[in-house]
């Protein structure tokens, strides 16, 4: 068993109240962290090595000694709990089974950045975890956890909860700053940055919910201890959200560094495939990173096993590698239509494109409707060459990574299963229809 | 503005509406508005019409158009009427996998609407919807703030048919349960 700092605690009974969770622990990272210095706070969460895990991966220590401080310009940390990324639903399970630990993380990461008043904006369709996270923060003010001088520290802290409205662009942090202010969620262009001109202009850091929560254990422990934990670069636990045709999909606090063998096939983790079936691709960070197919997820293109690190699952580049992303693992059986599973993705990233961008609002409309065209039998060779054609055309030229997230899976189906496009379009009687629920569940459309 | 909007928030929804307004600093009471569109749903029948949205604007001291391009870009407000349940399943990747086609199919045929589509009696109108983050228990859809997870045919027509039992008011994503 690995080591569990998140989800220790995650099935006692009550841990959602406070009463529960102070006695589990609850608050004393919080009062470790109000007896040291804001910079030594930051210092161990340098230390710690902790990466944004919200899919970007960049150092979370590093992002908040960018944040500038000038005096009298009031500075605020902005949780993202927009998570919407296909596949990622680990950030909702954490939310609404053990509020207080991301209430806790917020109080001590607002208290190393200097912010007063923070945010947490979490996505409109999760209203009733907004209601779970309000409970709580009414709670922790009752307590003297939020508000005037928090637990006697002579610091001030108010946090509050905002709710989104359904915009996977949101998550994207200066878009997500511009729906905080009430706005239409367009990315911004950068710099500059919102360490520099966030919020309302003002020194901003935006992190993932499981970022914010890491900061409590690594308050605890001492960044050196968390650091101990994973390889190389990929230090600490994190959260992988499995699901599509396994066993046992759900949420798994791992340590980094595990095999990804195991952790598909064991029955710690996803306990294997459905059915019996075999293992035909996996999308291992949410639906924007590539596809990889069986051999390659399981093994590096050198024939190691490949672990679920940030390193080892980016080995081999966009080749023969993908990303660790968000930790949502979508496990696919080998009765699975990539391309069909592609044209979803496709569609979803032509439906949340904010329009900004020509590339990215013109061109994921188009691989959705090449796409649309192929299942629909009526596909040529050349429109395999035209969708190729038309990511590489997104990729790196818009605004936001939108544009990458909605290019880099049509790259990867075509780069490792291209033959089941060419098989659609030249024998299009060998599309697979969808009976994905009844063959599933072994009962005819029929009867039903 | 309209002078002669007759459209008003209950004393509940309007002390909800400046506690909201209260979470942000001075001047930044824009930052409210996706918060109160919610209200304004809940309020006005799970729908935004303009005559809603120019009276959202006035309690916010914006103009009209601030909160137009703000609804018309977020996909939880409706700019249209709806039925009174709003049936919306989730067909991304992940449900997709384990057969959300076919939960669609098969509650088009039970209401014979179309996706997009309101039944003649205005009780149901059907959506699909990308991702909601619930893809460890797909198949999905969410009705009102209710995830309905782990989908069966056999727990949609018992959903359905609860729904046709119970429901009297409009089920918008914020209640007026939720306006206290």
């Amino acid at each position: 068993m690995g080591r569990k700092l998140l989800t220790e605690n995650i099935n006692v009974p009550g841990i959602q109240s406070l009463d529960v969770y102070r006695k589990h622990g609850g608050y004393d990272g919080l009062k470790k962290a109000l007896g040291m210095s804001p910079d030594a706070i930051v210092e161990e969460v340098k230390k710690s090595g902790l990466r944004g895990r919200g899919g970007a991966g960049f150092p979370t220590g590093m992002k908040w000694s960018f944040l500038a401080k000038p005096d009298g310009v009031p500075r605020h940390l902005v949780c993202n709990a927009d998570e919407s990324e296909p596949g990622t639903f680990k950030d909702r399970y954490m939310m609404e089974r053990i509020p207080h630990l991301l209430i806790e993380g917020m109080a001590i990461g607002s208290f190393a950045l200097g912010a007063n008043t923070s945010y947490i904006y979490i996505r409109g369709e999760l209203l009733y975890v907004f209601h779970i996270l309000q409970k709580a923060i009414d709670e922790a003010y009752a307590a003297g956890l939020l508000g005037k001088n928090i637990m006697g520290s002579g610091f001030d802290f108010d946090l509050h909860v905002h709710c989104g409205a359904g915009a996977y662009i949101c998550g994207e942090e200066t878009a997500l700053i511009e729906s905080l202010e009430g706005k239409r969620g367009n990315p911004r262009i950068k710099p500059p940055f919102p360490a520099i001109q966030g919020l309302w202009q003002r020194p901003t850091v935006v992190n993932n919910v499981e970022s914010v929560m890491a900061v409590v254990p690594i308050v605890k422990m001492g960044g050196d201890e968390y650091a101990k934990i994973g390889v190389g670069k990929s230090t600490g636990t994190k959260l992988i959200s499995a699901c599509g045709h396994i066993n046992k999909p759900g949420v798994y606090e791992i340590e980094l560094g595990i095999p990804v063998e195991e952790f598909i096939y064991s029955d710690e983790y996803c306990g294997g495939i459905r059915n019996g079936k075999d293992l035909k691709a996996v999308v291992a960070g949410g639906s924007s990173v590539p596809i990889l197919p069986k051999d390659l997820i399981l093994k590096l293109a050198n024939g190691e096993p490949r672990l679920m690190t940030y390193e080892s699952l980016s080995d081999g580049g966009f080749i023969t590698g993908t990303m660790l992303g968000s930790g949502g693992f979508i496990v696919m059986d080998e009765d699975t239509s990539v391309v069909k599973n592609l044209y979803t993705f496709s569609r979803f990233y032509h439906h949340e494109s904010c329009g900004q961008c020509s590339p990215c609002r013109e061109g994921t409309g188009w691989m959705e409707k090449v796409l649309h065209k192929i299942l629909d039998g009526h596909g040529t060779l050349e429109d395999v060459d035209l969708l190729w054609d038309i990511q590489s055309k997104i990729e790196g030229k818009t605004i936001c990574p939108l544009g990458e997230a909605a290019a880099w899976p049509v790259a990867s189906a075509i780069r490792h299963f291209r033959s089941e496009f060419e098989e659609y379009v030249k024998n299009p009687s060998s599309i697979k229809k969808d009976n994905h629920y009844y063959r599933l569940n072994n009962i005819s459309p029929e009867v039903a | 503005m309209n002078n002669e909007n007759k459209l008003k928030f209950s004393n509940e929804a309007l002390a909800l509406s400046q506690r909201m307004i209260k979470r942000y600093p001075e001047g930044k009471q824009k930052s409210a508005l996706i918060p109160l569109l919610h209200v304004a749903q809940a309020e006005f029948g799970g729908w935004l019409s303009s005559d809603a949205m120019d009276y959202v604007a006035s309690l916010l001291n914006i103009t009209p158009i601030e909160v137009y391009e703000v609804a018309s870009f977020y996909s939880m407000f409706n700019l249209k009427p709806v039925g009174k349940c709003v049936i919306e399943v989730c067909h991304t990747g992940p449900c997709w996998l384990l057969g959300s086609d076919d939960i669609v199919k098969y509650i088009e045929k039970k209401l014979s609407i179309k996706a997009g589509q309101t039944t003649a009696d205005g009780m149901f109108t059907l959506k699909t919807v990308e991702c909601l983050a619930s893809c460890g228990t797909a198949p999905m859809m969410q009705i009102g703030e209710t995830y309905h997870e782990n989908l069966t045919l056999e727990k949609v027509d018992n959903i359905i048919h609860e729904c046709r039992a119970t429901v009297v008011e409009p089920v918008s994503h914020w209640s007026k349960k939720e306006i206290k």
